[in-house]
This record gives C-alpha cells, structure tokens and sequence, in this order.
C-alpha cells in the first residue's frame, strides 16, 4: 500500500468530526465521502486521492457508533489511518465492514510523520516506510480473528 | 467471574471466559432505530449484490425498532427512511416496532428499560453507542455499527473479545443536590474519554445500592463517553421491582462469583459538588461553581441520558414557580414519560416556567433538528456528548450537567449550582 498522508494531530477525533450528525440520514455512500472530515477540514473530500492515508492522534472514532464514519472515509479513497489507538466500534466498523485498516502505531511515530508524506506501508512485517524523509516505523500487528476478517474481505465472508 | 464475564461464558456455551478471549458469542436481543436500521438494509443491499441474501432474520420476535432520532420526520429524506425501515420490518416479520404518533414510542435506549424489552443476564446488541444504558438492568448491552449488527440479524450471533473489567465504588453519604451525572462525569473527568477503552464499566457500593433505576441508568449511559464496551450493574431487589412492574416475562438474575476486576476505584461522594463537563468532551470537567460567570443562550432537558422521569422531576423541583431567562426546552424520552410527567403536573411547571415541550427525539442532541445551536451559541444540557459540532455549529459549545444544574441555570442564564437558587 502506498499513498500520501493527511494528519491530524488532536486526540479524540470523534464522530461527530468524521461524519456530522445532520448527516446520519444520508445512505448513499458518495454522498457521504462529500462530507466527511467535514468537522475539522471543510475541503477533505476535495483533497484527498484513492489510496491516501490519514494520520491523527489517540482514540481516533470516538463518539456514536455510526458506520457512516468509516464509510464516508473509506469511499473518499483513504485506505488506512493511523493512530496510537482507536474507539472501539469505530475500530470494529472499520475491519467487520472491511472499509479500511485501523493501523495502530506508537506515539512518537505520530511526530515524525508530517503531513503530505508519502507512505508505503507492509502489512506482512508491519512496517512503515516514509519515503518523504526516509524513515521505517512500525505497526502493532493484528489480532488473529481481526487478521482473518480482514483477509476475508470483511465479516460476512468470514467463516467461523 | 464477574457478571459480563458470566454472561458472555453463557451466551458462548463456555465453561468459562477471561479477559482476550475472543469469541463468538449468542444474541438475546437486538435494537435498530431510524439511523441505523437503514444502514443495515444498506448492508444488506451491498451483500445482496455479492450473492450474500438474507431470506429471513436470525429471530423476529428478538428484534425490536425505535423511532428516535429524525422523529417527527426532519425532511424528506428522514421520512423515506421511516417508510423503508417500516416497509422492510414488515417483510421479515419485525413486531416489536414502536412508531412516533402510534402510543407508546421514544429514544431506543430509554424504551429498552421503561418497557423491560432486555432482561438482566442478556445479551443485547443495539445498533447505536449508547446501548450501554441497558447495562444498569444487570444485561451485557453492547453498542455496534451497521455491519455487525447485520450480521447478527442473520445469524444470530456476533464477536466479542472478553473485556477487562474497572470496578467504581461509589460509596459515602450523598448530598441531596447530587445526580448520578455529577457523579459519572467526575469519573470521565478523571479517567477521561478513552480511560475505559475496550473495557467494562460495573457499578458497586452503597451509593448505587440505593440508587433508583433511572438513576443507574444515568451511570451506564454514560460509560461510552469514557470509550467502554459496556457499563453495568448487578441486578438487585431495585433491578426486580423495575422489571416485574413492567413485564411478567422472568429471568434469571447473575451474579459475579469470584469476580476479578483490572482496576478498582473508589469515589467517596460526600463532598462531590455538582459536576459539569465544559466544552469541547465529557471528560473536560470542572465544579458548575467554577463555571458561574459563563452565560448561557439555552438549556436543554432531553435524550436517554437526561429525560427519565426523575430527570424531569429534578428539574421541575427547580423550575417550580420560577421564569426561565434563556431558551429552555423539554423532551421527556419516552411517550410514557410524558404522560407521567404530565399526570404529575411537571408539563405545566415547565410551561408555566417559559420553556418549550416537545415530543420525544433524539434530534438535539445529535445537532440533526429541533432545536440545533447556532455559531457562538452556548448551551447546557443533560445529553451525553459535547464534541465539536455535537448539538449544532462546529462553534456552539455544550456544557453537560445534571438536571437539577440545567434547571438552575435556565433561571439563572449563566451555568448555576442548584444550591445557588432558592425554593
């Protein structure tokens, strides 16, 4: 995988940020990738290319429990983000609908990324490669049901 | 075990359960509403086209819908989604489906215990965060996206890694002025946002002990503002006398046995004052007195969190032959609340008061209508969540507090400490 980053640093990105609530009503999901981010950067979808990244701080997708979030990144192009930790429904959204990677990275990694950097990233040795100034961090793996959710292609070809 | 781990032991046909263990675990019962009942048709509609069908749901008689956030119908697009979820639960044989204007109906999570919909012991998967109100009943309520909550509409089954568990004993004499919400967002406030992340909530001590239903329920709801997977609290004699006034159905209560727990916290409340979270996140917390001199543009008494019927009467307890001097606006949480409510003569001391009533919705609280804040508005509000951008413009501001804080500071236009008006 390789794209280009988009960060946002603050901790708790919720929601309400990815996906605005007025919006919960809306199903179509290029409708959706229109407003996403919309909360913290009104020009996102404009910005963003199929394959891209985010970047952003701890307990990324906090806050309700709407797929929409996940979904209007996802259809926006963002394949990954990244983040010390994410909210725990935000995080199962993202694998059991098999929209895009949750990739846990440590903190200091968050400082030494900038934004616009272009990434290349190795699910098999978990490592990322910043190919804007050279520098290999790592990826907590995943854990085996999740590895095998997200082989599958999301949870409903998943076989138990 | 404690009590989440019995009930996942059960639910998974296990002998046992310890914290990481993942496994895939039986439902009881399941929620959608008007948000995300839709989503999850979508879900289907996807897998359709990928030759996954659903030719009929795991247990229509498990199920049940609410009519909650975009009710009464916001637009166009809010009404097509009623009509469509209602067209689909009839095809699959959904009953349980409480319609706005057609008796009883209300906010998903406030109708799941004022109609005793999940028992103590349970299971329960609901398609919205919150879900872990229920968990006060002594249930495993667990809140899920679209996708999971499909899945386990199919197959009647879902996945859970086994969480660790933080025990909060909430113990001491507790001040009168006091609310379970001053009590839960001093803990948010402390353990913050993610404090809980992945894990259980319970509830213990004699504080809880003595506290009403509606009361515990303020305290599980709010779990999800500090990122756990569930909040709950062993049922009791308190949990039995709720239950057997609103359904003849019966369980079986359980109960930790040996119970380990990650972490245990004590909160002597004795000198608890009462507690507000400033914006922009619940766990942002400080004493409402500390808050005295920032005025306020509204008020706002509503969602699962804060509309019960003791939410209402604290309030009223306030209001009672005062004026309001900002917008204030009432939405009981459920039809039957409202008619208790009324019976009890609150209705007419919030009207009485200035404020508007309105019906049940989940509309402001999210910021999709009835009442969203405007740019620089600043408004205080028994709801749960006060994010960016969560009750209106990316630049109003929430200040979450109790009922009886909400109420004093309607009267007083600036956010007061219910010890600071007089009776």
């Amino acid at each position: 995988m390789k794209g280009i980053i988009h960060k946002y640093s603050r901790d708790n990105i919720d929601t309400d940020v990815i996906l605005p609530g007025p919006y919960l009503k809306i199903h179509d999901h290029d409708e959706l990738s229109k407003h996403a981010m919309e909360g913290i950067d009104t020009d996102f979808s404009n910005k963003v290319a199929k394959g891209d990244f985010i970047l952003a701080g701890s307990n990324f997708g906090c806050g309700s429990s709407r797929e929409h979030a996940p979904i209007a990144l996802s259809h926006c192009g963002i394949t990954a983000v990244l983040a010390p930790s994410f909210a725990r429904i935000f995080y199962r959204n993202c694998v059991d609908g098999g929209y895009l990677l949750p990739l846990e990275i440590e903190k200091s990694t968050l400082e030494e990324i900038s934004d616009k950097d272009t990434l290349e990233i190795d699910l098999e040795k978990n490592q990322i490669h910043d190919m804007t100034n050279g520098k290999k961090f790592s990826i907590s793996p995943f854990p085996p049901l999740i590895k095998k959710i997200i082989d599958a292609g999301g949870l409903m070809y998943y076989k138990e | 075990m404690n009590i989440t781990e019995k009930i996942i032991a059960r639910a998974s046909n296990r002998n046992s359960a310890s914290p990481g263990d993942v496994v895939f675990a039986n439902v009881d019962k399941l929620m959608i509403h008007d948000v995300s009942g839709p989503g999850v048709i979508k879900v289907f509609e996807e897998w359709s086209k990928k030759g996954i069908q659903l030719d009929k749901v795991w247990n229509a008689d498990k199920i049940w819908i609410a009519e909650d956030h975009f009710v009464p119908s916001a637009d166009r697009i809010s009404a097509e989604n009623i009509s469509k979820l209602t067209k689909w639960a009839e095809k699959f044989g959904i009953k349980k489906h409480f319609k706005y204007g057609l008796g009883q109906y209300g906010i998903c999570h406030t109708l799941s215990h004022e109609e005793a919909l999940v028992l103590p012991g349970e299971f329960y998967v609901g398609g919205d965060s919150h879900t872990n109100t229920t968990g006060a009943l002594g249930a495993l309520a667990v809140g899920l996206g679209h996708t999971d909550i499909a899945y386990a509409m199919k197959h009647g089954r879902i996945w859970l890694k086994v969480p660790e568990t933080l025990l909060f004993k909430i113990i001491g004499k507790k001040p009168p002025h006091i609310m379970a919400k001053d009590i839960i967002l001093k803990i948010i406030s402390d353990i913050g946002t993610d404090g809980a992340n992945y894990k259980t909530m319970e509830f213990a001590g004699n504080v809880v002990s003595q506290m009403s239903m509606e009361e515990r329920l303020t305290l599980t709801n709010m779990t999800t503002e500090a990122g756990a997977k569930n909040g709950i609290i062993e049922p009791d004699v308190v949990t039995d006398e709720y239950i057997q006034q609103r359904t003849a159905d019966s369980y079986k209560p359980v109960l930790g046995d040996d119970p380990h727990y990650l972490e245990e916290y004590t909160y002597d409340i004795e000198k608890l004052e009462p507690f507000v979270a400033k914006p922009y996140s619940p766990q942002n917390g400080a004493a409402a007195r500390e808050l005295q001199t920032v005025e306020i543009n509204k008020a706002y008494i509503g969602s699962c969190t804060g509309a019960k019927l003791e939410d209402l009467r604290s309030a009223a307890q306030i209001l009672k032959g005062k004026k309001v001097k900002v917008r204030t606006e009432v939405l009981p949480a459920a039809q039957s609340i409202y008619i208790k409510a009324m019976k009890e003569g609150l209705i007419d001391i919030f009207m009485e008061a200035g404020a508007v009533v309105g019906p049940p919705t989940c509309g402001a609280c999210c910021g999709a209508h009835m009442g969203i804040l405007a740019k620089d508005e600043i408004c205080v509000s028994t709801t749960n969540r006060n994010f960016p951008g969560r009750m209106g413009h990316v630049e109003s501001q929430t200040y979450l507090a109790s009922p009886l804080v909400v109420a004093a500071s309607a009267i007083k236009g600036k956010i007061t400490d219910p010890r600071d008006v007089s009776n």
